[in-house]
């Protein structure tokens, strides 16, 4: 055994200096060195060698209650700051937990680092007490994951598990450790170096590529710019207003790039899909040029994919080339960062001569106007969901930060919160997890403590993870949640009322007292707030945001029948789109 | 109707990599018709063979983009017929005695077969060659009852001097961007 203290660790993470000391003395420095400010997670038997270093590295680490936490968590810090989130957890069950956070991350490409403890390696594949094989597990769910039984090999899997994670698509990568790796002695060498022959993405786009695009977009009368979440992750908000301003092109925001153009731009049609806006979703199917950039035609975007987008050519930039083409044809592909891409373009712009567009323009803002998202009409005895969502929105400063759960309320909170910032909306778009909010808005608060951080959920999602507050409220983290508590699954319940007759099978939570949320809240350390009447609403939200030093939950009890619209039946044409039961929008009456 | 491909795929020479190519085909529905694997001239990669069976052309793009994505995955290459040799192997165990030894021995030797166990009551023939010949092989043999065969998956090899290793190791193209 080394006898490496601690101190001699911090000294022995120079570059280039070989010291002795522990596998997990040299996880512990590999991370201090990749810049690893925080990391989310539980200890238990195998991962423990590396929390005793731990103890002593300049590595904040917060102890979650759930391994789920500690995933979404890390989901949530990258998605807030652009950095890699990272989380940390045991053999077995331990590991096991991450995996639905891990699957999220992987749909949504958000970067993060999971590193996992393993049986000592002499029983790995013998069944061993909390043995998992976490790697095997993740293969369909990681960017890429290894399997580390050889201390040595530890400090360069982490620079290339850091640098796979962040560069190209962003995903999750999987450290999986034995214990013996952890506790054997190796000559650590930072050198942060990455041999990885198989692994070059490209970023820089196809200069002719390019220069296609712009000619394309000159020759079109009905251009549409579809943003997704590859501009989130590229960064690229300021890009996007550059193209989109150059050549006046309507802009539709899917869910992951809600915030990448502000929702208060007049080009900002919204946002596209089954429960898109109107003009999102006729933009979608009138356009003449469809100009994706970092989305991936997701079936809740197309609907039905032969009649999506009929009279569209395409162009798709997308900096991972398997999604291109791979649901709907490009008839101009161009592989690359979607931020270099739109900074080419916006130069390639001003050697075209642009058609004029503004009839196309006024179409789309008529629709815009005339079938409005708006959030119903307010009621004197009850709560409407989507005016609570919107009041938040309202009292909170700019720069506010918010989480959602899954559902009725995470549509609610897409349409009726001010999206103007990138980065300040974190939400479970692939995967669809509830229970993704609490730990997320936690994930990003620790990130961005100087922001307020809202988590808008659901009352069936927050029964999922809300045991994460505790790790707030004992560690400072002042998080706010609002609750849209209408009692039941109220996504489920919504096509339960389209769909299944009005046959409420397992939707009702019961949950206008069971759980007490305000004494939830209080038991878990948080204050602990209920609206029921429409004038409550502004005082506790006002009295949440004053608070700032302990998380504050707010039991909203809102209307139990409210629903989603507009919506596009699944499996459906997006021309099929209704904007309330039997409601269709007249899509003719106004010349294009 | 589907159409048969063969991707010759250059790997890192790593504990896993197979598991990730066939779960990567599993859970995508692709359809792996043959896979052989091997050590290469150079220790650190592995060569797969696949044969692909795809219905559209479209398929075969993305079974190559979704395995480029692999980060153990070096390089692919299409190998198309006519430009490629290709070659599978089989061992079979034919009932013989000796009244049908001989017939069974010429028939072997017609390709290029070669007798590797003889008992009294069975032959162990082992054969080389593509898809075709060996199946026309098979059903000659078929009369005098197989009792038990083994078939190797499809490994194929590139015609003239271009070697699948050319440029991949200290290339700086994109993976994406190479053919």
């Amino acid at each position: 055994m080394a006898t490496t203290t601690p101190e001699e660790t911090q000294t022995a993470a120079s570059p280039g200096a070989p010291t002795v000391m522990t596998g997990a003395q040299a996880l512990v420095a590999s991370l201090e060195q990749v810049g690893v400010e925080v990391m989310f997670g539980i200890p238990g038997g195998a991962i423990l060698p590396a929390y005793d270093p731990l103890f002593d590295s300049s590595v904040r680490h917060i102890l979650v209650r759930h391994e789920q936490g500690a995933a979404h968590a890390a989901e949530g810090y990258a998605m807030a700051t652009g950095k890699v989130g990272v989380c940390i957890a045991t053999s077995g069950p331990g590991a096991t937990n991450l995996v639905t956070g891990i699957t999220d991350a992987y749909m949504d490409s958000v970067p993060i680092v999971a590193i996992t403890g393993q049986v000592n390696s002499q029983f790995i594949g013998t069944d061993a007490f909390q043995e998992a094989d976490i790697r095997g597990i993740t293969f369909p769910i990681t960017k890429h994951s290894f399997l580390i039984t050889d201390p040595a090999d530890i400090a360069p899997a982490i620079a290339a598990a850091f640098h796979i994670a962040a560069t190209g698509r962003p995903g999750p990568v999987l450290v999986d450790i034995s214990k013996d790796a952890l506790t054997k002695s190796t000559e650590f060498i930072w050198t942060g170096e990455v041999h990885l022959p198989g692994y070059r993405p490209t970023t820089r786009p196809h200069y002719r590529q390019v220069r296609e695009a712009a000619r394309m977009i000159a020759e079109a009368e009905r251009p549409v710019l579809v943003i997704g979440g590859g501009v989130l992750k590229a960064d690229a908000a300021a890009e996007v207003a550059a193209v989109a301003g150059k050549a006046q092109i309507p802009v539709v925001t899917t869910l992951m790039a809600r915030g990448c153009f502000p929702d208060n731009d007049p080009l900002n049609m919204g946002m596209p899909g089954m429960h898109g806006a109107v003009a999102a979703v006729g933009a979608l199917q009138r356009c003449d040029l469809f100009i994706a950039v970092g989305m991936r035609f997701d079936d809740r975007v197309t609907g039905q994919l032969s009649s999506f987008a009929p009279e569209a050519k395409v162009i798709h930039c997308d900096i991972d080339p398997a999604e291109i083409g791979k649901n709907r044809h490009a008839d101009l592909p161009v592989v690359g960062d979607c931020r270099l891409f739109l900074a080419d373009l916006a130069e390639q712009l001003d050697d075209v001569t642009l058609r004029d567009t503004s009839g196309w323009r006024a179409y789309l803002k008529g629709l815009q106007q005339k079938y409005a998202t708006d959030a119903g009409d307010p009621k004197d005895d009850v709560l409407l969901p989507q005016e609570v969502i919107k009041r938040i929105g309202e009292l909170s400063p700019a720069d506010a930060i918010y989480a959602t759960g899954v559902g009725q309320h995470q549509m609610w909170a897409a349409h009726f919160l001010p999206h103007t910032q990138s980065r300040k909306w974190l939400t479970s778009g692939g995967a669809g997890t509830m229970g993704y909010c609490v730990p997320a808005a936690m994930g990003a608060k620790v990130g961005k403590p100087d922001q307020v951080v809202w988590g808008i959920d659901g009352d069936g999602c927050f029964q999922m993870t809300n045991q994460e507050l505790v790790t707030c409220a004992l560690n400072n983290i002042p998080i706010k949640i609002a609750i849209i508590n209408n009692e039941s699954l109220g996504m489920v319940r919504q096509w339960q009322t389209l769909f299944y007759n009005e046959r409420y099978s397992n939707t009702d939570l019961h949950s206008y007292r069971i759980p007490d949320f305000v004494k939830l809240a209080e038991a878990m350390g948080c204050v602990g707030l209920r609206a029921e009447r429409p004038e409550e609403v502004d005082a506790v939200i006002e009295q949440a945001l004053a608070i700032n030093d302990r998380p504050v939950v707010i039991d909203f009890v809102v209307h139990k029948d409210a629903m989603v619209w507009p919506m596009v039946a699944a499996g459906t044409s997006n021309d099929d789109i209704k904007i309330a039961r039997d409601m269709a929008p007249a899509w003719d009456e106004e010349e294009l | 109707m589907s159409t048969f491909h063969t991707l010759s795929v250059l790997v890192e020479n790593q504990p896993g990599v197979l598991a990730r190519i066939s779960g990567l085909f599993a859970r995508r529905g692709f359809n792996i018709e043959s896979l052989a694997v091997g050590p290469t001239e150079t220790p650190e990669f592995s060569r797969i063979t696949i044969v692909v069976g795809v219905d559209q052309p479209a398929i075969l793009e993305q079974v190559t983009k979704q395995l480029n994505k692999l980060v153990e995955v070096i390089k692919i290459v299409e190998l198309e017929k006519g430009a490629a040799v290709r070659r599978e192997l089989v061992l079979v165990k034919v009932k013989s005695d000796a009244t049908t030894r001989g017939q069974i021995l010429e028939i072997a030797s017609m390709f290029r077969g070669r007798p590797v166990d003889v008992g009294p009551e069975t032959i162990t023939i082992e054969a080389t060659g593509g898809y075709g010949k060996i199946q026309a092989l098979l059903e000659l043999l078929q009369p005098y009852g197989i009792r038990e065969l083994v078939q190797s998956g499809s490994v194929a090899l590139g015609r003239g001097v271009r070697a699948i290793t050319d440029r991949s190791k200290y290339d700086k193209t994109p993976k994406s961007e190479r053919s």
